[in-house]
């Protein structure tokens, strides 16, 4: 099991490293760089830069060297000194701007998988058993209608009944005098009186799809003889389930994780965007179209290393799960 | 099953083609049936959607911002007891509010519009091959536009732009699934026939593109295109990107497929006879799994929809003044406009429909190309 997980762990060093190249040469991509940007944003307040500045300014930010140069110089610091680069945009280094709202996009992620599990698991056992009654086609019925809804969609819809029927607004993870402040137990509560409605948005999708794999996984099982032979015992029926089949139908439904991580984190950067939380999605995708490179670049990074540590924890609780499947 | 079925099929069942058995499995499924129907529906209103449009959908008119959705009446309960069949609405009067100036529409319940099918309308072409004018509804009197849901903050008919971008919106899925299958065909067949080291790479590939989250690549993809791109090339670049993170899935299906398929006893023989690897591959193995690709398709477009959906309606995935859904429902980005008009919602209605429909489509194919489905 560890040798699985030192390998494993070893196979994620070249992933990541033409993850990084990748990162950067997207980044790169688009014609011109952040100094181009800047000076058509100073242009547009009627404010005239000469192309010496730019020199200087595209000097300063090593703008003016080759690519090559820019990306050993980036992921060179990221290795050996853990900086991840200068936001150009804040004129502060990337690792202040982005660790906190990294930290709630972890927290967002994980309580939505967590809820996500909580609904699907039972929803999904209850329509395998009661197969074809009124519950199961009302979640069916709910599973087709969540898995069809953009999570933006849904986001808007919300935030329109809470400002027209409550009066409230559900922007945001914070309320005002609690943006700024350090953290205390207060500001705790405030965010979890917040971050409700961010995870209810996320897990509509995620639950509707683990609902029908939960399901179909069960009808699966539930045919099978040795489901015969336990209830044959005189096993109650409740403990039967529990003990045999659902254990079973698990085994999928855990390898699911290696998807819904990353499809947690991608649809939390659009839901986040629109309700406007202060997590990594906004400020990604504000760093993207003003070609801060450096922010930018860390968090593709970042999300994509997520991502693989995602994969990895399914492959081991699968194999903690289902002691038939060998790792070697 | 019955024991009779099983004991005597009907002879048609015996002579019948794979296809043939596919389409009375699928028919069963109700569910799929409708889906069908709503999917045929929504792609033939893609390919003509000037002819189901009542306004100019690019028109500006700033007499007419937020207006409000018009109800249209299908009965006119005249004098005699029965009701006639006559479709009409009430025209809108525009007033200001003399305090905050704000506009404010009033339903006149007085006057009575009539609507006539396969009316005169504005020119459309179609196809880019002709030009014409017929509608197939339109009101009779021209100067009186008819908003069947509404307008937006520009005044332009928000029915007749959801007509509209629904060309774009439900072609990207087509072209976007259709690329990424060229892909995953070519990598996972080559991966799956010739197997050993090659199969290696190219697995760890797959792998490697699976296992990178699709919405910071497109993102960062999508923000990497020149915003003053023509309108066609946009529209082609988004379908490639989102095609370039759909294919690997594809690819995993299809080298399966290859895999169980090569020590097959058809196959073999096919080999023994002479047949060149093409052959092999597109005449011998293909077919066999042909159904199941189509069906496995059919499932990626709704993802592919969603996809642009959600970039046009951040901002970097189409750009106005090209119509498609994703774009529409930027029009509904912030918590004000939508709150003066729910309405600007309906673009994400019809994405929810057309996902909808074209899942249970997608189910039921996949049902009825399962041969030990029963």
């Amino acid at each position: 099991m560890l040798l699985f997980i030192a390998r494993r762990l070893l196979w994620m060093i070249p992933s990541l490293a033409v993850i990084s190249v990748l990162a950067f040469v997207l980044i790169r991509l688009p014609p011109g760089d952040f100094v181009t940007n800047y000076i058509a944003t100073l242009a547009a307040s009627n404010e005239v830069v000469d192309q010496n500045t730019a020199a200087e300014l595209r000097a300063r930010f090593g703008l003016d060297q080759p690519m090559i140069v820019q990306y050993w110089k980036w992921i060179s610091g990221i290795v050996f000194r853990g900086d991840f680069g200068f936001s150009f945009e804040w004129q502060q280094p990337v690792g202040d701007l982005i660790w906190e709202r990294m930290g709630l996009t972890l927290l967002l992620t994980f309580s939505t998988l967590l809820v996500t599990w909580a609904i699907a698991l039972p929803i999904g056992v209850y329509s395998a058993v009661k197969k074809y009654s009124f519950g199961d086609y009302f979640a069916t019925f709910f599973s087709f209608l969540g898995l069809a809804i953009p999570s933006f969609l849904l986001a808007l819809v919300l935030m329109y009944v809470a400002a027209m029927y409550f009066g409230q607004d559900v922007g945001g993870l914070f309320s005002e005098q609690y943006l700024t402040a350090p953290w205390s137990l207060a500001k705790v509560w405030d965010l979890m009186s917040h971050i409700w409605i961010a995870v209810v948005i996320l897990a509509v999708s995620g639950t509707a799809s683990l609902i029908r794999i939960m399901r179909a996984n069960m009808l699966d099982e539930l045919g099978k003889p040795y489901v015969t032979t336990a209830r044959a015992k005189g096993l109650s029926e409740f403990r039967l389930l529990v003990k045999y089949p659902v254990r079973l139908a698990l085994n999928p439904f855990i390898s699911t994780i290696a998807w819904l991580l990353p499809n947690l984190v991608s649809g939390s950067i659009i839901v986040a965007i629109v309700l406007n939380l202060p997590t990594a999605g906004p400020l990604l995708l504000q760093s993207l179209m003003s070609q801060d490179m450096y922010l930018a670049g860390a968090f593709v990074l970042l999300i994509c290393a997520l991502t693989l540590v995602g994969t990895l924890i399914s492959d081991v609780l699968l194999a903690l799960a289902d002691p038939r499947i060998r790792l070697e | 099953m019955s024991d009779t079925a099983l004991a005597a099929p009907p002879a048609r069942f015996v002579v019948a083609s794979q296809w043939l058995l596919m389409w009375w499995a699928f028919r069963r499924h109700k569910l799929a049936m409708a889906g069908l129907i709503v999917t045929a529906a929504l792609y033939i209103i893609a390919a003509v959607p000037g002819f189901f449009a009542v306004n100019d959908p690019a028109k500006q008119n700033a007499r007419t911002a937020f207006h409000p959705p018009q109800a249209i009446h299908f009965l006119e309960w005249t004098d005699s007891a029965l009701p006639s069949l006559r479709p009409y609405i009430h025209p809108y009067v525009l007033k200001r509010d003399p305090v905050s100036l704000a506009s404010i529409y009033a339903e006149d319940r007085g006057r009575k519009i009539y609507l006539s099918l396969f009316a005169e309308g504005y020119e459309y072409s179609v196809f880019g091959l002709f030009t014409t004018r017929t509608h197939l509804f339109a009101s009779q009197d021209a100067r009186q536009p008819l908003f069947p849901f509404g307008a937006d903050r520009l005044g332009r008919c928000v029915f007749s732009r959801i007509m509209q971008g629904a060309q774009i919106s439900l072609t990207v899925g087509l072209i976007g699934v259709f690329l990424s299958l060229l892909i995953g065909v070519v990598i996972g067949g080559i991966s799956g026939y010739y197997g050993g080291r090659l199969d290696f790479a190219l697995q760890r590939v797959v792998e490697f593109v699976l296992a990178l989250p699709t919405i910071p690549i497109w993102l960062a993809m999508a923000a990497a295109l020149p915003h003053d791109w023509p309108a066609a090339l946009n529209y082609f670049c988004i379908t490639l990107i989102l095609s370039l993170t759909g294919w690997a899935q594809l690819a995993r299906v299809v080298r399966g497929r290859f895999l169980s398929l090569r020590t097959e006893e058809f196959v073999t023989a096919a080999r023994l006879d002479g047949a060149s690897e093409a052959r092999v591959i597109f005449r011998h193995m293909l077919p066999s799994f042909a159904s199941h690709i189509i069906a496995s398709m059919t499932l990626a477009i709704p993802a592919m929809i969603l996809a642009e959906t959600s970039l046009s309606f951040l901002g970097l995935g189409l750009q106005p003044p090209t119509i498609s859904w994703g774009v529409l429902l930027r029009e509904a980005q912030n918590i004000r406009s939508i709150a003066t008009a729910p309405w600007l919602f309906a673009p994400g209605v019809a994405v929810v429909i057309a996902v909808i429909a074209l899942n249970f489509l997608g189910d039921g194919l996949r049902d009825a190309a399962d041969p030990y489905n029963k």
